[in-house]
C-alpha cells in the first residue's frame, strides 16, 4: 500500500512528524515501512508559466515559439511537445533548473531561435510514464486556471510529498486504506483523527423507481448497493485527484473510473460502475455463474466459469465477475451518461478462488480477499456519489437500493484486564491499558476485574483476548516490556541416544577424511529410483508441480546427489573427493501417498589415498578404502560383531567390486565401485560408494559397555597358513576358524593373501594370526594345541584347507 | 723385580689404551692386559715366590694397576662411544621443514555447525531436539497451525504437494503440533526442532527451493513474551557476540498471537549503521510469538491454564550473515573450497 504523507495529513495533523519518523514509528508498531519515495527530489527550479503567446518555429515544423509568463519574466523558450497553445499554465524548468535524472537545463539555442528553459512533460518531471493520464501522455503537463502564474510548481503537481511503501500482510489489512491508516497513524502518535461524512445532494427522483436489486447467494454476498447517477459527463478527473491516485500506484482515466478508485483507496471499499444505457435491464440479480457459462471481461478476455463463481447479472446474463473485474458489455466508455454504482460485500474466500483461478488478481479483489470494514459500505457509496456531482455534473438519484444487512454490531471481547500483564510479563495499569486501546478508537468498559472491549468492524482481525494483548503491546512498544527469564519447571535436557551417536559418526567421518555435503532430497525421476539400499520397485513418491524435472521426486538414495557433487568437483579440477552425508531418503509404501522415511548415511570416494607429498604419489582409493572407512564405523559404534558382507549384484555397480551390508543377517547397505559404465558416463574416474540406513542399525542407541579387568595371565599367538580354492572368501574362513575357537580363541587377524608360483594356479594362501587366552591362568601348550588342530581339521573339511608346509 | 714389570706394563697398557682409535683395539687391549691369561695375571701368578713381607705389597700394586687400567679402559670406551654416538647423530640429520605426514580430516559442513551450536546451547537452556517427518499431513503443516484450508496466508503453489492432502513441510512448525499432541495437555513442553524444510521457489541467490529451519517451543503455566524476549537476548548474545542487544517488532504469524520479528544489534558496526543492516544498525534475525491459542487447543492444551512461545530461524541466514556468504546455493553445491573455510565454525 503506497501511502502519501500528504494525503494523511487530510485525516490527521502530522505537524512535527517526518515523513523518516513516521515510518519509523510505523514500522515499530507492525506494518514495515520497505521504503520512502520522494517523488519530487533531486528537482529543482521549476515554476508555473503561462504561454502568453505560441507561433510556430520559423525553421522547424514541429517546434513553436513560445513567449512565456513566468511571474518576474517573460522568456522566449523553443517547445516541441504537439499540445502546446496559448493561454495554458505549464510547468516551466527555467533556466539553472534540474529536471528528472539530473539533467540540467541551459540557454539553448534551437534552429537559430533561443529558448530561455523547457515546458515540462510528467515524464521530465519523474512521473512513472506508466501513471501518467492519457491526455498528457504524448505531451506537455497543462495546469487547470486556478494555479498562479510564476509559483514554484513542485506543490501543485504534488511532487513536495512522501511516499511511504506499507508491507500489508494478512493482519494489516485495514491499512489497505487511508482512512485505516489514519486510524493506525492516530493511535500511534495518540493524536485525534478528522473524517468527514460525505454530503450527497441527492435528486427528488427514487432510484428503486430506475433499478432494483436482488441476491441468490446471500452466504456470499452479505450486502448489495446500488446508485443511480444520471446525465454525468465523463471528462478527466480533477488534478488533486489525478496527482494522489498517481501517488498510490494508479494511472487516472476519466472521472467516473478514478472516484471509484479514489474511494477503494480512501475507504477501502472497492465499488464498480456500469453504463446503466448498456446494462440491459432494470435489474441486478447476484448468483453463482452457470458451469460453463461465459463472459467477456473489460480486458477483452473471454472467461469461462463455473458454479462457484459470483457473477453479478441483469437477470438474464451477466454483467461482471463479482468483486474481480466488470464485463466488457457494460463499460462506462467516454459517452456513458447514465451510471449504475455497486457498492457490494463479497465473501473473501469465494473471490480469492475465482480471482485465482482467472488469474485476475486486482486492487479490488485483494481487497475483498483480506476483508473490508464491514460498516463502510453505503459511506463509501455515498462518497463517490459526492465527488461524481462534484466533478461529473451527476445527479444522483434518491437512496441506495440495496439487498442485505448495511451494518454489522461491532464484535465484543470480554476479558480479565489483567491478561494482558500476564501474556506480556508487563506491569501495566488498568488506565494505561484502557488509554491504549482507546488510542485506537475502541471503546472499553471494565467492570472489577473483567474488561469489555467494543471493537469496530473496520478492525476484523480483532476477535480473541490474544488479539488485544497484541495491539497493546505493539503500540506500547515491545521495546519496553521487560526481558525475563522462565519461572517455570526447571527441566533438564540432553539429546536421544540416537542424536548422540548420529553427532558421533559425523565427528568419525570428519576424522577419516569425509566433508560433510548437504544435498537436495527432490531429484529428477530418474535419480530418484536408482541406488536405493533396498529398491522394492515401487514407483518413487512425486511432487505434483514440480519447478523442475530436476527436483520432481523423492530420493531413495542419497548416493545418486554425492556423484553429482563428484562430478561438480572433478569438473574443477578437483579429482581427490571424499564427501559423506546424512540424510533423509523417502522409500515409497504401497498404497500410501506417504513415503517411509528413513535417515541414511552415504559416501563417495576417488581419487588418492592421502595428499600427495614429497615422499611421492600415494596410492589411489580402492575399494578397501571404502570398506575400511564402513568397518572403522561400525567398530567404533560397537557393532561390527554383527556386522557381515556379502557379494552383490547392483544396478549402476561394479559387479565384481560390490558387498551388501548385513546387520544381523539383514541388508542394511551396500559398499563398492561405480559401474565402470556409469563413471564413464558421469565422467568419474574410479569411484567408490557406500550407503548405510544408519537409523536402523542405532535406532536402540548402543549397546551398553562392560568393563573387562585387565588381563593378568599371558595370551599365546599362534600363525596359521592356510591354502584354499581361490573362490573360498576371506569371511568363511574367519568364520570357521571362530567357531572353532571358542572359547579360548580371542582374536584372528588376517595378515597375508598369496596367489602367485609357491600355490596352485586355482589356490590361495591366507595367513591369519590366532591369539588364544585365558582370563584364569596361563594355557599350556598342549591346551592351546587341541584347538588349533581342531580349527585346522575344521577348515579342511568345510573349506578344503590345507596347511601350508 | 715383579714390581718393575707392574710398572712397566702399566706404561705399556695406558699408552695403548690411549692409542686405541676404536672399539675393536680397546677390545684387544683390554684382553692383552686383562685377559685371564694377560700378563698381569702372570704376575699375580707368581707371587708366591715372594717372601711374605713383599707378597702384599706386590699383590696390592697389582691390584691397583688392573683397577687403573680397567678404569681407563672404561673411560677410553666412554670416549669412543661418544664419538660414535655423535657420528651417528650427525649423519642422522634430516630438513625438519620438510611437511610431515598429515592425516588429513573432512570439514563438518556449516549448515551442520550452526544447527548444532543452537542446538548445544537450547540444551543447556532445558529445551530437548525433537524432529520429525519431512513428508507432512496437510493438517499437521497447516491446518493445526491454525491456517485452515482457505487461510489467505496459505498458497497452493508455494508448497510442493503430493496430493491434495500430504506435501513436503514447508516449515518445522509441524513438529511443535506432534510434540504438542505427544504430551496429551500436560506441560511443561520445551523443545526446538531443527530440520530440512521445501517451498516452491525457483533457486537463486537469495532462494532454495530447500533450507533448513530451526524452531523453539516452549509451552507452560505463565510463559510469558518477556520470558521470549529474556530467551532470546541469550541466544543473540551466544550467536553475535556478548555486547548485542536485541528488539522485537510486531509482526504477523497465523500461529502466534502476538508475533512479534527480532532484530539484533548490527554485530558488523555495532549500530551505527553499514552495509550489513543497510544503514539501519539492525539486521533482522528470526520471527517469533507466543503460542495462538487455537494452535494449543487444537493439539490439546487448555489455552486458560497454558501460554507458550514460539521462535524460528534460518541456519542459512545465520550463516549468511555472520560470514557475509552472498548465495544461498552455496550450501547445497558443497564445493570443498567453500565448506573448508568454516571447518573451525
Ligand atoms: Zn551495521
Amino acid at each position: 500500500m503506497l501511502v502519501s504523507y500528504n494525503w494523511l495529513q487530510d485525516y490527521i495533523d502530522l505537524g512535527g512528524v517526518t515523513p523518516e519518523e513516521l515510518a519509523d514509528k510505523i514500522t515499530n508498531s507492525g506494518i514495515e515501512v520497505e521504503h520512502i519515495v520522494y517523488p519530487g527530489e533531486g528537482l529543482k527550479g521549476i515554476v508555473v508559466g503561462k504561454v502568453e503567446s505560441c507561433a510556430q518555429h520559423p525553421e522547424a515544423e514541429k517546434l513553436h515559439l513560445c513567449q512565456v509568463n513566468l511571474g518576474t519574466e517573460t522568456v522566449q523558450i523553443v517547445c516541441g511537445a504537439p499540445n502546446v497553445a496559448a493561454g495554458q499554465k505549464v510547468p516551466v524548468a527555467t533556466v539553472g533548473a534540474r529536471i528528472a535524472n539530473n539533467v540540467k537545463i541551459k540557454r539553448a539555442k534551437l534552429r537559430g531561435e533561443i529558448s530561455n528553459g523547457m515546458i515540462c512533460s510528467l515524464d521530465e518531471l519523474g512521473f512513472d510514464h506508466n501513471f501518467v493520464p492519457k491526455e498528457y501522455a504524448d505531451g506537455i503537463y497543462v495546469f487547470d486556471d486556478e494555479v498562479p502564474v510564476g509559483a514554484d510548481a513542485l506543490p501543485y503537481l504534488n511532487l513536495d510529498d512522501a511516499i511511504l511503501d506499507l508491507d500489508i500482510l494478512v493482519n494489516s489489512a485495514h491499512c489497505m486504506n487511508m482512512i485505516g491508516v489514519a486510524y493506525e497513524v492516530g493511535a500511534i502518535l495518540d493524536r485525534p483523527i478528522q473524517l468527514k461524512k460525505p454530503v450527497v445532494a441527492e435528486s427528488d427522483q427514487l432510484a428503486s423507481e430506475k433499478i432494483s436489486v436482488s441476491v441468490d447467494a446471500e452466504q456470499m454476498v452479505p450486502y448489495y448497493g446500488a446508485r443511480v447517477m444520471n446525465g454525468i459527463k465523463v471528462a478527466p478527473a480533477p488534478r488533486w485527484m489525478q496527482l494522489r491516485l498517481i501517488a498510490a500506484g494508479v494511472r487516472p482515466i476519466s472521472n467516473v473510473v478514478d472516484v471509484s478508485n479514489y474511494v477503494m483507496l480512501e475507504y477501502g471499499q472497492p465499488l464498480h460502475t456500469f453504463d446503466f444505457d448498456q446494462f440491459g435491464s432494470n435489474h441486478v440479480l447476484v448468483r453463482f455463474a452457470g458451469d460453463h457459462e461465459e463472459i467477456t471481461t473489460l480486458d477483452g478476455q473471454l472467461r469461462k466459469l463455473t458454479d462457484e463463481d459470483l457473477l453479478i447479472t441483469n437477470g438474464k446474463k451477466g454483467v461482471a465477475v463479482a468483486g474481480v473485474m466488470g464485463g466488457e458489455n457494460t463499460e462506462v466508455s467516454s459517452d456513458t451518461e447514465n451510471v449504475l454504482l455497486e457498492a457490494a460485500v463479497f465473501d473473501p474466500i469465494s473471490i480469492r478462488k475465482t480471482a485465482a483461478r482467472l488469474q485476475l488478481r486486482s486492487d479490488a479483489s485483494s481487497r475483498y480477499e483480506k476483508g473490508l470494514d464491514r460498516n463502510r459500505v453505503a459511506l463509501a457509496a455515498d462518497r463517490a456519489a459526492e465527488l461524481l456531482i462534484q466533478y461529473a455534473h451527476a445527479t444522483v438519484l434518491k437512496g441506495i437500493v440495496e439487498a442485505g444487512e448495511r451494518t454489522v454490531a461491532e464484535h465484543q471481547i470480554m476479558m480479565p484486564w489483567q491478561k494482558i500483564n500476564q501474556v506480556l510479563g508487563s506491569e501495566f495499569a488498568r488506565e494505561q491499558i484502557v488509554g491504549i486501546l482507546e488510542r485506537l478508537n475502541f471503546k472499553v468498559n471494565v467492570e472489577g476485574e473483567i474488561m469489555q472491549v467494543s471493537v469496530p468492524a473496520r478492525r476484523f482481525d480483532v476477535t480473541i483476548p490474544e488479539d488485544l494483548v497484541e495491539e497493546v503491546g505493539r503500540i506500547y512498544g515491545y521495546n519496553h516490556i521487560p526481558a525475563t527469564l522462565p519461572e517455570g519447571t526447571s527441566s533438564h535436557a540432553s539429546l536421544t541416544p540416537y542424536q548422540k551417536i548420529r553427532r558421533r559418526v559425523e565427528g568419525l567421518m570428519n576424522g577419516m577424511g569425509l566433508s560433510q555435503a548437504y544435498t537436495y532430497s527432490l531429484t529428477s525421476k530418474e535419480s530418484a529410483s536408482s541406488y536405493a539400499v533396498s529398491n522394492k520397485g515401487i514407483e518413487p513418491t512425486q511432487v505434483i508441480w514440480p519447478m523442475s524435472e530436476e527436483h520432481a521426486a523423492l530420493r531413495q538414495s542419497i548416493v545418486p546427489q554425492l556423484i553429482n557433487v563428484a562430478q561438480y568437483h572433478l569438473n574443477r579440477q578437483m579429482p581427490d573427493i571424499k564427501f559423506y552425508e546424512i540424510g533423509k531418503v523417502f522409500l515409497p509404501v504401497k498404497g500410501e501417498a506417504r513415503p517411509a522415511e528413513e535417515e541414511h548415511l552415504a559416501g563417495i570416494i576417488t581419487g588418492k589415498r592421502t595428499e600427495r607429498n614429497w615422499e611421492g604419489d600415494p596410492d589411489t582409493v580402492d575399494f578397501f578404502s571404502v570398506k575400511g572407512i564402513v568397518e572403522t564405523l561400525f567398530d567404533s559404534l560397537g557393532v561390527a560383531n554383527h556386522i557381515t558382507y556379502s557379494p552383490s549384484k547392483r544396478e549402476g555397480m561394479h559387479p565384481g567390486q560390490t558387498a551388501d551390508i548385513l546387520l544381523n543377517g539383514e541388508v542394511i547397505g551396500y559398499i563398492g565401485a561405480l559401474h565402470p559404465r556409469v563413471q564413464k558416463n558421469c565422467g568419474l574416474n574410479e569411484t567408490f560408494v557406500f550407503e548405510v540406513a544408519i537409523e536402523s542399525l542405532l535406532r536402540h542407541g548402543e549397546a551398553a559397555i562392560e568393563y573387562h579387568g585387565l588381563p593378568r595371565f599371558p595370551s599365546t599367538t599362534r600363525d596359521i597358513a592356510l591354502v584354499v580354492k581361490r573362490t573360498v572368501a576371506a569371511a568363511d574362513l574367519d568364520r570357521v576358524i571362530r567357531e572353532n575357537g571358542t572359547p579360548l580363541l580371542k582374536s584372528v587377524q588376517l595378515f597375508d593373501v598369496y596367489e602367485g608360483s609357491h600355490v596352485a594356479a586355482d589356490e590361495k594362501s591366507m595367513a591369519f594370526s590366532l591369539v588364544y587366552f585365558d582370563p584364569e591362568r596361563t594355557l599350556t601348550d598342549d591346551e592351546v594345541n587341541v584347538v588349533h588342530e581342531k580349527i585346522v581339521s575344521a577348515c579342511a573339511e568345510q573349506l578344503g584347507a590345507e596347511l601350508r608346509g | 723385580m715383579l714390581k718393575e714389570k707392574l710398572l712397566e706394563l702399566r706404561e705399556q697398557a695406558l699408552s695403548n689404551i690411549g692409542s686405541a682409535d676404536g672399539l675393536k683395539a680397546l677390545q684387544e687391549a683390554q684382553i692383552r692386559f686383562l685377559g685371564k691369561k694377560g700378563p698381569i695375571t702372570e704376575v699375580m701368578k707368581s707371587m708366591g715366590k715372594l717372601s711374605a713381607e713383599e707378597r702384599p705389597i706386590v699383590g696390592q700394586l697389582a691390584n691397583e694397576v688392573r683397577k687403573l687400567i680397567a678404569a681407563k679402559i672404561e673411560e677410553k670406551k666412554a670416549d669412543l662411544e661418544a664419538k660414535l654416538l655423535e657420528l651417528k647423530l650427525e649423519h642422522e640429520k634430516i630438513d625438519v621443514t620438510l611437511p610431515g605426514r598429515k592425516i588429513a580430516t573432512g570439514s563438518p559442513h556449516l549448515l551442520a555447525s550452526i544447527i548444532q551450536e543452537v542446538e548445544d546451547l537450547f540444551i543447556g537452556l532445558g529445551f530437548s531436539i525433537e524432529e520429525g517427518p519431512e513428508v507432512e499431513q496437510d493438517y499437521y503443516n497447516f491446518e493445526a497451525l491454525n491456517l485452515p484450508k482457505d487461510h489467505p496466508a496459505r498458497d497452493m503453489q508455494d508448497s510442493f504437494y503430493i496430493t491434495d492432502e500430504i506435501l513436503m513441510r514447508t516449515h518445522t512448525s509441524p513438529v511443535q503440533a506432534h510434540t504438542l499432541e505427544k504430551h496429551k495437555g500436560v506441560g511443561p513442553v520445551k523443545v526446538i526442532c531443527p530440520g530440512k524444510v521445501y517451498r516452491r521457489d525457483n533457486d537463486d541467490a537469495t532462494h532454495s527451493h530447500q533450507f533448513m529451519q530451526i524452531e523453539g517451543l516452549y509451552v507452560d503455566h505463565n510463559v510469558r513474551l518477556s520470558d521470549l524476549k529474556g530467551i532470546l537476548t541469550v541466544f543473540a548474545k551466544h550467536m553475535f557476540g556478548a555486547d548485542r542487544e536485541i528488539r522485537l517488532r510486531p509482526s504477523f504469524f497465523p500461529f502466534t498471537e502476538p508475533s512479534v520479528e527480532m532484530d539484533i544489534s548490527c554485530f558488523r558496526c555495532g549500530g551505527h549503521g553499514c552495509n550489513v543492516c543497510k544503514g539501519t544498525g539492525w539486521i533482522e534475525i528470526l520471527g517469533a510469538g507466543m503460542v495462538h491459542p487455537n494452535v494449543l487447543r487444537m493439539s490439546g492444551f487448555d489455552p486458560s491454564e497454558y501460554t507458550g512461545f514460539a521462535f524460528g530461524m534460518g541456519p542459512e541466514r545465520i550463516a549468511m550473515l555472520k560470514y557475509g556468504i552472498e548465495d544461498i546455493r552455496h550450501f547445497y553445491t558443497d564445493d570443498i573450497r567453500f565448506l573448508k573455510q568454516f571447518d573451525r565454525a
